[in-house]
């Protein structure tokens, strides 16, 4: 970045709404095709600002769906009563423009000098910035142990599934479905508790990193869970999203 | 520590207004409580959602540390709670 720019200089930019996928019901992936977008890495998240007709503005933060190299890209939950999300998931149209900035957050990032071996615990739409971290993985062709473990409402709701079902080289992902189940599921059907997360976390002695994303009831839990079964505090990185903040 | 609720957020929801404010990713910083010494990162203190400002808290005492509040495309930063701020 020297010579090109404030270092550090975070501006708003204008980007154009690319693709656009429907994930559930409920969520959606937008790509964006941001100009000058500096390249952001496996993790982080962008803020995104909407521009009312009479001025008001509202701004949320959202974490970057896509892998290092490739377009920004967002995937969003529809939140009913949410002042963003509806207008994201339900109005906006490939060819429209929104205003980010990004790529934002040095703290809640992998790369493979990182190592592992990993685990990734994903409550909801936490997914996301893990997704970015898997994709990461598997396009630098990094075989380093993962396990996603994997917490939705139901079978339904589970977002980049088609994916998932094709897991990359040593990773192994764990679904439990707290609300309903398909008929004849064998996988987890509850809350992530402490029995849970002693069958499928790397025991401590491997010196595994976690990932833990989620909404702040489901992080506290998780990664509590973590340093009850030995993980180091420093080792379990944590992010939270609020029931308004997504 | 105490358990956070799910309206609590955590630094990793400021980085963006860090970044525009400090210029460099904050999420990372390490900051010192000024009431009970307890050193963090950012990313891992406690955010309380705007109201009419940004609170940023402690995890091990609760005590107040940041205070951000935006008017009119001006930012108003409150950093007294803190005993220190270091960027990585």
């Amino acid at each position: 970045m020297e010579g090109t720019a404030v270092r550090g200089r975070l501006t708003w930019q204008t980007a154009m709404v690319g693709s656009v996928t429907d994930e559930t019901p409920q969520v959606r992936t937008l790509m964006l095709d941001v100009p000058d977008w500096a390249g952001h890495r496996a993790g982080q998240h962008l803020d995104i600002r909407l521009t009312a007709e009479d001025g008001y503005q509202a701004e949320r933060s959202y974490s970057i769906a896509s892998a290092p190299g490739e377009p920004p890209a967002i995937t969003v939950e529809r939140l009913d009563d949410g002042e963003v999300s509806p207008y994201l998931t339900e109005e906006l149209r490939p060819g429209d423009e929104i205003e980010v900035r990004g790529p934002i957050g040095g703290y809640f990032v992998w790369d493979a000098p990182d190592g592992g071996p990993l685990l990734l615990a994903a409550g909801g739409s936490g997914v996301v910035p893990l997704r970015s971290i898997l994709r990461h993985r598997a396009r630098l062709g990094d075989t380093v142990p993962t396990r996603l473990l994997y917490s939705s409402r139901s079978l339904m709701d589970v977002i980049y599934r088609s994916e998932l079902d094709v897991p990359a080289d040593g990773l192994a992902v764990c679904y439990t479905l707290t609300r309903s189940q398909p008929a004849g599921w064998t996988g987890y059907a509850r809350r992530v508790d402490q029995p849970m997360l002693a069958e499928v976390a790397w025991p401590a002695a491997q010196a595994p990193l976690a990932y833990v994303c989620g909404p702040t009831s489901f992080v506290e839990a998780v990664a509590a869970g973590l340093v009850a079964l030995g993980y180091p505090e420093q080792r379990v990185k944590t992010e939270r999203f609020g029931a308004t903040g997504s | 520590m105490e358990a956070l609720e799910d309206s609590v957020l955590d630094g990793n929801a400021i980085g963006g207004l860090l970044m525009s404010l400090f210029g460099t990713d904050m999420t990372t910083a390490t900051g010192i409580c000024g009431s009970c010494g307890a050193a963090s990162q950012v990313a891992e203190l406690a955010v309380y959602p705007p109201g009419l400002g940004t609170v940023v808290r402690c995890r091990s005492c609760t005590a107040v540390l940041m205070v951000f509040v935006e008017l009119r495309g001006i930012t108003c930063v409150d950093l007294e709670g803190l005993a220190s701020l270091s960027p990585a």
